[in-house]
């Protein structure tokens, strides 16, 4: 029973960083119903950006993380302001395809300047803290962090889509573009801000990706993959249903580790394509598309 | 009132199904197949092993720009099939010992079965996320394969050589052109890239030119309105999807039949089956027969160029798929039509 128990809590923590990776796609996807299949790539890139930070500056993990942050917001800003933007249209071909090419592109270009070698960020102490909770259960306290991060990553984007005359001008782009820019919107510094502020979260997702585990250039794919799942078990355009779908990953994943290792990603796989099979708009659909 | 002169004096229509370009173009590509099929007597091994890239890359190109360019079905998970029909022909050849000109084409089918059942769960989603769902299944068939102990699990096998220099049609055929078995092994998985690249090009030609060919232009052309003239969308995309996996079953069984050796991670490589692909359709041009065509020989040209640009050739060929992919993309930003 406790063992059960534990299964359960240590996929829903999972589930947490899930929700960390989907919820930036599912802001861009949310605002401008763009696919960005880089995604996972880019939260390597900012992962790689604190490693820099850290080992090549010395700087302390705090500090590089807020600074990797804001280089992200602006690598963010700038792709989709001269780039992406200029492929938004009717046809998701384009869009598709240049992310797609994107993404082979950062994994080719960090291969080239951070070799295939598997690294990690150090917190020190803290990766291995756990807080007991009786009965023979115990949580560790990064992956507790990660759960609450991405709850108050969640809050706050909530908080400025819906208090805020951004969030306002975000909400009515998606609904309709063209109408908004009549009001006055300038879709384009729109979109460009959208995506800086989902490569924010990227690095925050980053920075929890890396204590929590190893990464290398190549792993990218597998965490968009991830993201997509809870984005789209979640139901589109919902950030809490995001949460709700990585967290039905997470544990997924974690009762299917239990039954053998080999079976974590298949069973996290498998869940997704039974949720699609009994609600195939996900859990908590907001947008229609 | 309209003069009833005027109308018998309006021009008739003239139906052109031949042109002296298009004429020109079947038959010089017939003689490009008829200098093809003779490859092997005038040129050497390595040719060949080139000929054979190209040709498979034209072949699951071509599928997938029947996926993308005509029916709008955007996979990015055609890696499966190849994986699939690669994993049919290690089980059909290391359990049932089957000759090779039977089991690459059985193993084919075989997996392109299993895009009856994924189909029905796929389809459920649309556009981008179908593309991701698509990806999904890739992993899936991916985990599970590597599940399977007797075919090497995650680590992967190799093809018995009964089966591949020993075969008995490879046999046959190195006695027949005096050349050692391997080589014959080479000449014949040649022979089949070529029969399966003009199969699924004539395919492909003969599909868009019937019935149905009409109904899945109407439907890259506009959905809503095909629906409206009473096309069945979703039964077209659907058999569609079968066909092109049929497409990438094949060559994915015949591109481990030659290189004889199979892992989970090389036969559902997306770089390998789904990126270059793509690379290759929109280089030559999304929803045309020739684009894959000129998309593929392009590629092999950049490869070629690549390898012996930098000393370290595995360093700058990974470079130079980045750098290409670069240009892909900025290819699809500044002409969405693709370069041809």
């Amino acid at each position: 029973m406790a063992s059960g128990i534990d299964i359960v809590l240590q996929g829903v923590l999972l589930g947490g960083l899930y929700g960390l990776f989907a919820a930036g796609l599912s802001l861009i996807f949310g605002v401008m119903r763009l696919v960005n299949l880089a995604h996972g790539d880019l939260i390597v890139l900012a992962a790689f950006a604190i490693l820099a930070l850290v080992n090549g500056l010395g700087w302390p993990l705090p500090l590089a993380v807020v600074v990797a942050a804001a280089a992200m917001f602006v690598v963010g800003y700038v792709l989709q302001y001269v780039v992406l933007n200029r492929t938004l249209g009717r046809d998701i071909l384009p869009p598709l395809l240049l992310t797609f090419g994107l993404s082979i592109f950062i994994q080719n270009g960090l291969l080239e300047a951070f070799t295939a070698d598997s690294r990690r960020l150090s917190a020190g102490d803290l990766e291995t803290a756990s807080i007991a909770l009786g009965g023979g259960l115990a949580v560790g306290v990064v992956p507790l962090l990660t759960f609450a991060t991405a709850v108050a990553v969640i809050v706050a984007l909530n908080q400025i889509f819906y208090r805020t005359a951004m969030g306002r001008a975000f909400r009515a782009v998606s609904d309709d573009p063209v109408t908004a820019q009549l009001m006055g919107i300038d879709n384009r510094r729109l979109f460009a801000l959208a995506m800086g502020i989902a490569m924010v979260v990227a690095t925050i997702a980053a920075l929890f990706l890396g204590i929590r585990a190893n990464f290398d250039p190549s792993i990218g794919p597998a965490r968009l993959i991830f993201a997509f799942e809870a984005v789209i078990i979640g139901g589109l355009g919902s950030l809490w249903g995001t949460l709700a779908g990585g967290i039905v990953l997470g544990v997924a994943q974690t009762v299917g580790a239990s039954i053998s290792p080999e079976w974590q990603l298949l069973a996290g796989h498998l869940a997704f394509l039974a949720v699609l099979l009994v609600r195939p708009r996900g859990f908590f659909p907001r947008a229609i598309d | 009132m309209r003069d009833p002169v005027t109308i018998a004096a309006a021009p008739r229509y003239r139906v052109e199904v031949r042109t002296p370009l298009s004429t020109a173009a079947a038959v010089a590509g017939l003689c490009v197949v008829a200098a093809l099929v003779a490859l092997p007597w005038y040129a050497p091994r390595t040719a060949l092993k080139d000929m054979f890239f190209v040709l498979t890359l034209i072949g699951l190109a071509q599928c997938w720009n029947l996926l993308a360019g005509y029916a709008g079905i955007l996979s990015i998970g055609q890696q499966a099939y190849v994986g699939a029909g690669a994993y049919m022909l290690f089980a059909l050849s290391i359990f049932l010992d089957l000759d090779p000109l039977l089991s690459i084409p059985l193993a084919g089918a075989l997996a392109a079965l299993l895009a009856i059942p994924t189909a029905k769960i796929i389809f459920r989603l649309n556009g981008a996320y179908l593309a991701v769902g698509t990806w999904v299944v890739a992993e899936v068939f991916r985990l599970v394969c590597a599940q399977i102990k007797s075919l090497g699990g995650g680590t992967g096998t190799s093809l018995p050589a009964d089966v591949t220099s020993g075969a008995a049609s490879v046999r046959l055929l190195a006695d027949l052109m005096a050349v050692r078995a391997p080589v014959a092994r080479d000449i014949l998985a040649y022979w089949l890239a070529l029969t399966f690249a003009v199969g699924i090009v004539a395919a492909c030609y003969l599909v868009l030119r019937s019935r149905q060919g009409l109904a899945l232009a109407a439907i890259r052309d506009n959905e809503a309105a095909s629906e409206s003239i009473g096309i069945d969308r979703a039964r077209t995309k659907f058999w569609v999807y079968c066909l092109a996996s049929l497409g990438a079953a094949l060559i994915g069984a015949l591109v481990f039949y030659q290189t004889a050796r199979i892992s989970p991670a090389a036969a559902y490589s997306v770089t390998d089956f789904t990126a270059y692909v793509l690379f290759v359709v929109v280089i030559g041009g999304v929803g045309t027969i020739e684009g894959p065509i000129v998309g593929a020989l392009v590629l092999y040209a950049l490869s070629c160029c690549s390898a012996c640009s930098r000393s370290p050739p595995c360093c700058s060929f990974r470079a130079a798929c980045g750098a290409r992919w670069r240009n892909a993309s900025t290819s699809t930003c500044s002409r969405p039509a693709g370069g041809w």
